[in-house]
């Protein structure tokens, strides 16, 4: 469960953070660990968050999803500790959170909610230098890091320094919270339905604006949202809780889709699984016979459509199959009908992992 | 208080034409009793003031934060400083003074009492009209207790704090014209001389006196706010 290069350190603080380790290279995540966590509200029968074990390894970007209930919010908010752990324990790098200190710990966690929570008092610069500045640090360090921050995050690092909350867009302030929330480079982030105050456009673009983010700085990240979609999406990993705080199926998006563990979890999912499935893969993912030579009155799609799309594409056109093309338009290979389908039944999916292993 | 009366029923006229012609105000007359009496009695009066909404707002303030924190507060302070702003400024000196006698003590606690449901209410309002996201986030970074409540909660409460200030100043600074029947002291000092008198150039320069220095001392107020608090003006335009 201990990586390698872990050591014990005095103090009980998250090293890479709080006392920044010049031998540690930056960008460093954290493996989580959920070691049979149970959350009971006082004066309640039920748990919120019942025996709930599973590991995130570093890097990936791990969403918690469930109904009402199914204590998700409960579950990522035990991680900083905004919300006491009954039973159990989380380790962030081998260490449980209930041993350490308060501060320490939350200082070394990210923390991006729905509503942001910017201070309204402060301007965009002070916001993203809370953090920082609690730890301690000069300065020029903080003003640079402030610059880099904004810039990482699609916001202008002279104009939109010295506004104010109230004077910025709500996606600009969801932009805000997210650097705030980077700003000391934690090794964890914590996002409690970061985008579900957003408009459809705008929430579209931070997913995939973070998506691009996340693969230039690799945190781990738990990820909470009540939207499947966005779930299958942005999770490197999906773990569905059921009401009662039961963890229901905990695996990649793509296996959650393919093979539901039961009935709760496939129609949570939802009857178009299949189709859900199908953005996850791009046609130039598949493996195609190649395209016949004269291709003039074939539909055409790029290699970079995802196989919903294609599917869409030829729907719309009473084909059954279409040409894949390059960005410069020349015919890579042929879609079918069939090779969609191949691509998403169980079998094939289970063929597939045969012959990976 | 009756010695007092008495020595002055006959007013200053001094050399003055318009006082002896006994106009309704004589512009000469109060530019030479300007040194001797406006300006010291201003000065008092401003005195009174300051200390009293200065330690009115220690009590209040302290108060709303234990409050704040400890929600069974918030009712006996309500309702002590409520009883207490209900009483009649003249039936209040009237308790006192047997208890602290004809001195500026006495004014300034019946002064001071007047103060705190105002200040008490309006921090408290403000320290609990924080949004709640805001208190996660500071928490969720690691604030300690004490810098949320430094660094997040009391920033954020400052307009409504200092409205509550605007309001009691204002309202100290009328009342202590009445204190006059305490201490000789303040504006309210001349006002009383003048009161049954029929010359009323001495009771119209300190009555407007006290009118003018409630105005000044209201917009002091509103400018300081309006420079320690610039994300609020920003969040309305």
């Amino acid at each position: 469960m201990r990586r390698p290069g872990w050591v014990p350190r005095g103090g009980g603080g998250l090293p890479l953070t709080v006392s920044p380790d010049p031998d540690t290279p930056r960008g460093t995540a954290a493996e989580v660990v959920f070691d049979h966590v149970t959350k009971v509200y006082p004066g309640r029968q039920q748990p919120a968050v019942d025996d709930l074990s599973l590991t995130i390894p570093p890097g990936e970007i791990c969403v918690l999803i469930g109904p009402s209930g199914g204590g998700k919010t409960t579950a990522l908010k035990m991680v900083n500790r905004l919300i006491t752990i009954t039973e159990g324990d989380i380790l962030i790098d081998g260490r449980g959170v209930r041993g350490l200190d308060l501060a320490e710990l939350r200082r070394g966690i990210g923390y991006v909610i729905q509503q942001v929570g910017l201070f309204p008092h402060m301007t965009v610069a002070d916001n993203i230098a809370t953090v920082p500045r609690l730890l301690g640090w000069d300065k020029a360090r903080i003003a640079n890091r402030v610059g880099e921050l904004l810039e990482l995050v699609g916001l202008d690092p002279t104009a939109d320094r010295k506004r104010y909350p109230a004077q910025l867009s709500g996606g600009q302030r969801q932009r805000v919270g997210l650097a705030r929330a980077l700003a000391a480079d934690p090794p964890l982030m914590l996002m409690d339905e970061p985008f579900g105050a957003i408009d459809p456009i705008t929430r579209e673009r931070l997913q995939d604006e973070f998506l691009r983010l996340q693969r230039e700085i690799g945190k781990t990240v738990i990820f909470v949202t009540h939207d499947i979609d966005e779930a299958v999406k942005m999770g490197d990993r999906v773990a569905i809780l059921r009401e009662g705080g039961k963890l229901a199926q905990y695996d990649t998006p793509d296996a959650i889709l393919a093979r539901p563990a039961d009935d709760f979890v496939a129609r949570f999912v939802g009857a178009d699984r299949g189709l859900k499935r199908l953005t996850l893969s791009r046609i130039g993912d598949l493996e195609l016979p190649p395209a016949p030579a004269a291709h003039d009155d074939e539909l055409t799609a790029r290699l970079t459509t995802s196989l919903r799309d294609a599917l869409s594409i030829m729907l719309a056109d009473g084909r059954s199959q279409l040409v894949a093309v390059d960005d410069d338009g020349n015919a890579v290979g042929l879609v079918t009908l069939d090779r969609i389908r191949a691509a998403v039944s169980p079998e094939a999916a289970a063929e597939e992992e045969g012959a990976r292993t | 208080m009756i010695a007092s009366l008495a020595a002055v029923v006959i007013p200053k006229f001094g050399q003055d034409s318009c006082a002896r012609a006994n106009k309704t105000f004589c512009w000469d007359w109060f530019r030479q009793h300007w040194g001797s009496t406006f300006e010291p009695r201003l000065v008092e009066h401003i005195k009174l003031t300051a200390i009293a909404v200065g330690i009115g707002f220690v009590i209040a303030f302290s108060a709303a934060l234990l409050a704040h924190r400890q929600r069974w507060f918030e009712t006996p302070f309500s309702v002590v400083s409520g009883l207490l702003y209900t009483i009649p400024s003249l039936a209040l000196f009237e308790i006192l003074v047997p208890i602290t006698g004809l001195t500026v003590t006495t004014a300034e606690v019946a002064l001071v009492s007047y103060t705190l449901l105002i200040l008490f209410r309006n921090t408290l309002t403000g320290l609990r009209g924080v949004r709640d996201e805001v208190l996660v986030a500071a928490r969720g970074m690691g604030l300690t207790g004490r810098q949320v409540l430094w660094r997040v909660e009391l920033p954020l409460a400052m307009p409504a704090i200092f409205a509550g200030l605007r309001i009691a100043t204002v309202t100290i600074i009328s009342l202590t014209t009445v204190a006059a029947f305490v201490v000789d002291q303040g504006l309210g000092a001349p006002i009383l001389n003048a009161i049954n008198v029929d010359f009323k150039t001495e009771f119209i320069a300190a009555g407007l006196l006290a009118v003018a220095l409630a105005l000044v001392a209201d917009l002091v107020l509103v400018v300081t706010q309006r420079v320690s608090t610039p994300w609020a003006r920003r969040a309305a335009g």
